[in-house]
């Protein structure tokens, strides 16, 4: 074997790559949000909806929860030039990937509706709790330990997805280390760095995702 | 715009084209279902390793979960990335596919690994215990006893996870595998509208998908209401 | 000489707070123990460390003047030749036959015939009362019936002295009794047992003797009617003051 492994070459980017890590954070962030409001809309429209309404979201959803996320970014930054929309491939990025959370979102958010049982209103109204207490002590608490860890999945899940973005010439992580490689041709040492360095992003979201359900609703949970 | 659309729709529909778009679609699949069998042997053994109690196989539990987070907490592509390039380095002449597949494979054991320990995990530990004071072996516990109770928890995550693979495997074009997305940028750039194209592959991609997921969901009521 | 002499046993959990602090008490061949007290005494614990669930840190056991040992993977299955334990649910193995679950350990294991054992293990089922049951799944069986056939399972092994932990706890008050039952027939036809449970009149009705465990040591050891009716000790007579205010 000729190639002889020289890491030192490839530390001195790690500043560089963690740039991108903090890009990509930004973009798993905003995508998430942006999903978990179309996902709030879709599982209501899909709970008090009509059926034309229930129509449509199922549509959404069911689309973009069996085809891949990368295609549906291609298509969107191929295709809205066809429209005379050019936007910038962040933003293209970040549209799909918010487009592609909010579909999987609504599936959890409506689990998660679905979950709250007659009983427990019952019980609440028996206690004497008007509506808005009953939706804010009862309602709400239990909602939120129920659609916590399957959340928090999901955006451990898209901080991986935004890797993708590299694919479009976004510099998060993914996309940097593909610089530094065409830079150094350390190949295997920019690529191990970059694996230890999502890894470690991972293990740190979910740490900070475990105790902030932990404290904020009492969710119960371990990382490994 | 959108007659130039339904003007692009036969010529892209061509005999050749579709020929090609299947051989595409072929090997999504195959990379898809060879990754998951491949996968789930793998990820079986895995789970294994790491549910015999302590003991005397820590040595090989501590490498067992780092492999395990490792194909979880990496990106499908940089994951990619690495096996290409070391496979390369170790001089190794494999075709993009197979490296493709390679990875297909370590990936799917990470993540199913995963689902079958947990799957083992639901099995009350007293059931151990009933297998243990009876002088089984951990062969003879897990063959007669654990793994077909556990089988229920198992299968319906682990065919959703197949499913959802399916989707992955769109990152094989990026290392040059011909698989859909890798047709649809080859069509892209042959000039065909990029709506029409990539609207094509999606909708083959769910071709794929749905019929998946709807037997994944009928099979998951069965399972729900069936005992063994 | 005791058929069955505990002594000195002590035996702790991982974090190394002791379960068991020197527990021992001896059963005569055919006798029934009842092992009582508050929960975390370590009366569980102890049919675990006989049994080689749990390995008891120093102490001996004694079965007919010779020691058990649990020090290695033969000793085991040696003393888990003679000592049979039924736990207090999930006994069964959901995924086979009350039938099946009765011949698997002989067979699989001790590789006995399996027509001699299939014949054993249905007059087995038979005096416990589920001989029309022979092919219920576990989950088609009442807890009650699910208890007998984990009594039968432990029994088809031919045990010298049958563990019996807490075996009603976990049942509804109405199916206590068919499992009470099968136990008496046990006693009656000499069974040794050593027995955990709360069922204090079951336990004045069937034990020769009674020993009352608090915080992992034998407080009080005594014919039912002295424990359970004038404890002499402070803490078995709070203990009893309190289980037969209701």
């Amino acid at each position: 074997m000729q190639y002889t492994v020289h890491f030192g070459q490839v530390v001195k980017y790690i500043p560089y790559l963690l740039g991108g890590a903090w890009l990509s954070f930004q973009i798993a962030f905003l995508a998430f949000c942006g999903g978990m409001v179309i996902g709030l809309a879709g599982a209501m429209a899909k709970t008090f909806g009509n059926r034309f309404l229930r129509g449509i979201v199922n549509g959404y959803v069911t689309f973009f929860t069996n085809t891949p996320q990368l295609v549906q970014i291609y298509f969107i930054f191929f295709g809205l030039p066809q429209f005379g929309l050019v936007l910038s491939p962040y933003e293209v990025v970040l549209v799909g990937m918010t487009i592609n959370a909010g579909a999987y979102a609504t599936e959890i958010q409506r689990a998660g509706f679905l979950s709250v049982h007659r009983s427990e209103l019952e019980a609440a109204e028996t206690v004497g709790m008007s509506l808005l207490q009953s939706v804010r002590y009862v309602i709400l608490p239990h909602l939120a330990k129920v659609l916590y860890p399957p959340f928090s999945n999901l955006y451990i899940i898209m901080t991986l997805g935004t890797s993708m973005a590299a694919i479009f010439g976004v510099e998060e992580l993914t996309g940097r280390s593909f610089n530094v490689n065409a830079t150094t041709f350390r190949s295997i040492e920019v690529f191990s760095i970059t694996a230890g360095l999502y890894i470690l992003v991972t293990i740190v979201a979910s740490f900070v995702l475990l105790y902030l359900g932990r404290w904020l609703f009492r969710v119960k949970g371990k990382v490994f | 715009m959108s007659d130039s659309l339904l003007q692009e729709i036969p010529r892209f529909f061509t005999y050749y084209n579709c020929i090609f778009l299947l051989q595409a679609a072929w090997r999504t699949i195959a990379l898809s279902a060879v990754g998951c069998v491949v996968g789930f042997a793998i990820g079986f053994f895995l789970a294994i390793l790491r549910i015999t109690r302590e003991r005397h196989l820590l040595v090989v539990r501590i490498p067992s979960i780092g492999y395990v987070e490792f194909f979880r907490r990496v990106p499908f592509l940089v994951t990619l990335m690495f096996m290409f390039f070391t496979f390369q380095v170790l001089k190794f002449q494999f075709s993009v596919f197979t490296v493709a597949m390679i990875t297909v494979c370590l990936i799917a054991s990470g993540f199913v690994a995963e689902i079958v320990r947990a799957g083992i995990e639901s099995v009350h530990i007293t059931q151990w215990d009933a297998g243990e004071v009876l002088n089984f072996t951990l062969a003879q516990k897990l063959r007669l006893v654990i793994v077909p109770q556990a089988w229920k928890v198992i299968l319906p995550p682990a065919f959703s996870f197949f499913i959802s693979f399916i989707k992955d495997t769109a990152l094989a074009s990026q290392i040059g595998v011909i698989e859909l997305t890798y047709a649809g940028k080859v069509f892209n750039n042959k000039g065909f509208s990029a709506i029409l194209v990539f609207g094509t592959i999606l909708i083959m991609y769910f071709i794929i998908s749905y019929p998946l997921t709807r037997f994944g969901r009928w099979m998951e009521g069965k399972l729900g209401v069936s005992k063994h | 000489m005791a058929y069955l002499s505990i002594e000195n046993i002590f035996a702790s959990y991982k974090d190394d707070k002791p379960v068991l602090a020197g527990v021992g008490f001896s059963v005569e061949k055919g006798e029934i123990a009842s092992l009582i007290g508050p929960s975390g005494s370590g009366k569980s614990t102890l049919l675990r460390v006989l049994v080689g669930l749990t390995k008891p840190k120093s102490g001996r056991v004694l079965l007919d003047g010779a020691p058990i040992s649990y020090a290695n993977r033969k000793a085991l299955r040696e003393a888990r030749d003679r000592f049979a334990i039924v736990f207090q649910q999930y006994n069964l193995f959901q995924n086979m036959t009350a039938l099946r679950n009765v011949t698997v350990a002989p067979i699989k294991v001790k590789k006995r015939n399996p027509q001699e054992v299939e014949k054993e293990a249905i007059v087995l089922l038979e005096k416990v009362g589920l001989g029309e049951k022979l092919n219920s799944y576990p989950d088609e069986l009442s807890g009650g019936q699910q208890q007998r056939v984990a009594i039968a399972r432990a029994l088809a092994l031919k045990p010298d002295i049958l563990l019996l932990d807490e075996v009603t706890s976990a049942l509804d008050p109405e199916l206590i009794n068919e499992v009470l039952d099968t136990i008496r027939l046990l006693a009656r036809e000499g069974m040794t047992m050593v027995i955990v449970s709360h069922e204090m009149a079951f336990v004045r009705e069937v034990s020769s003797k009674v020993v009352f465990m608090d915080e992992g040591k034998v407080v009080e050891i005594g014919n039912p009617k002295e424990i359970l009716d004038h404890p002499k000790t402070p803490r078995a007579r709070e203990f009893m003051a309190k289980i037969l205010r209701h």
